[in-house]
């Protein structure tokens, strides 16, 4: 953009294009504003489902809202705070690659997690009163 | 702004850095890779844990006081406060970062500062939370007796209600899971172990800026690299924030 500022950045042989830096703080500034928002956005969400009652579908959109907030932050930390967006493509996407592998790991780990509920509340002995478990009915180690 | 690379450049041809960045950075970039797949982790066993389970503590009903508030129900208003204090430390280091490109070591200093104050404000806030959870007793029927506990990796008070029984003109519960403490102990204290990781590394960063080490180098890369970390500790906040007090 400005060619006029051309602050010195590492001269090292290694980096063959200078990164031509941002010559004002307006986008930080920008960036921190946005993730301002998105945080009292995600707080509002949170409160919401505090303050009223919610269930299946809206619950659900309420949790997956706050989830889309945060992965937007996490989208303007990299690209803006941690320079990602600089970057040249070979680079982004050595980093960015592999963070695919979440799809799996996330989808994989919770589908495990409601299985196990479900085979709890299918086979395990349904209690008829709401009473703390006895002690030894907890198996050592266990998580739960 | 961004790099201006003419069209076709042929970067896998040798003699050259195909990332056009120091090995230093490239580095700092595998590692925090590398970071991410450990937070990730944690976060999501904690989730596999906590699906699987019938009964869940409401992060509203846990995290609802703030310091010198008493009793108050101020449900997230601390995290809110924590997460705040984290972001302005994030916008002062990478202001720090922007100095550096400027070769201005005064802004370096003040921008640093500024972080370091951030970074221990922080670490105070969840020293703060840490003692309100193991020391804040709530009653709990435990075999048959109310018993009044905190929390802690192996004891969890809030579970679900048990009905007409009060102690003390608060309801009294039955233990919530277990697995609630250790994991909340267990991320938050990862995660606090690389806040405060990134304040020592900040406070050298201040040091060596002082006395000149990146004037003579001609460079203030260094500052980037531990703004990259940094930013990274502010980055796993914000789904620490989301896990644990949102959702």
């Amino acid at each position: 953009m400005e060619h006029e500022h051309h602050q010195a950045i590492a001269t090292s042989p290694e980096i063959t294009f200078p990164h031509e830096p941002a010559s004002n703080t307006k986008r930080i500034w920008k960036t921190f504003w946005i993730l301002l928002f998105l945080t009292i956005a995600e707080l509002a969400f949170g409160l919401s489902h505090y303050i009223y009652h919610m269930e299946g579908g809206l619950l659900l959109f309420v949790k997956g809202g706050m989830i889309i907030f945060s992965i937007f932050k996490a989208i303007y930390i990299v690209s803006i705070f941690m320079h990602m967006g600089d970057e040249i493509r070979n680079l982004k996407m050595t980093i960015l690659i592999p963070l695919l592998l979440f799809i799996w790991f996330v989808t994989a780990f919770l589908w495990d997690g409601v299985s196990y509920k479900n085979l709890r509340n299918k086979y395990d002995r349904p209690s008829t009163e709401q009473v703390a478990p006895p002690h030894d009915a907890q198996k050592p180690g266990g998580l739960n | 702004m961004s790099t201006q690379v003419p069209a076709g450049y042929k970067w896998w041809t040798g003699g050259k850095s195909p990332y056009n960045v120091s090995y230093g950075k490239l580095m700092m970039w595998i590692f925090l890779l590398s970071d991410t797949f450990t937070f990730g982790a944690l976060l999501i066993s904690y989730g596999t844990l906590r699906v699987s389970q019938p009964y869940w503590p409401d992060p509203n009903h846990v995290y609802n006081t703030f310091p010198f508030m008493g009793e108050a129900n101020l449900p997230l208003a601390f995290v809110s406060l924590m997460t705040f204090i984290l972001i302005m430390s994030s916008v002062t280091m990478v202001l720090a970062v922007h100095e550096g490109h400027r070769r201005n070591r005064a802004g370096v200093e003040k921008w640093l500062l500024w972080t370091i104050l951030g970074g221990f404000m922080f670490l105070g806030c969840q020293a703060w939370e840490w003692t309100h959870l193991i020391t804040g007793h709530h009653p709990v029927l435990i075999d048959g007796v109310v018993q009044e506990i905190g929390t802690t990796i192996s004891r969890n008070p809030f579970g679900p209600v048990v009905p007409g029984l009060m102690h003390d003109g608060h309801p009294v519960t039955v233990p919530g899971p277990v697995g609630f403490g250790g994991f909340f102990f267990g991320i938050t204290g990862f995660h606090g172990f690389h806040v405060f990781s990134g304040v020592m590394l900040n406070i050298l960063m201040y040091f060596w800026t002082r006395n000149g080490r990146f004037d003579r180098q001609g460079h203030y890369e260094m500052i980037e690299k531990v703004g990259l970390y940094w930013h990274f500790v502010d980055l796993v906040w914000v789904f620490v924030f989301l896990c644990f007090y949102l959702i």
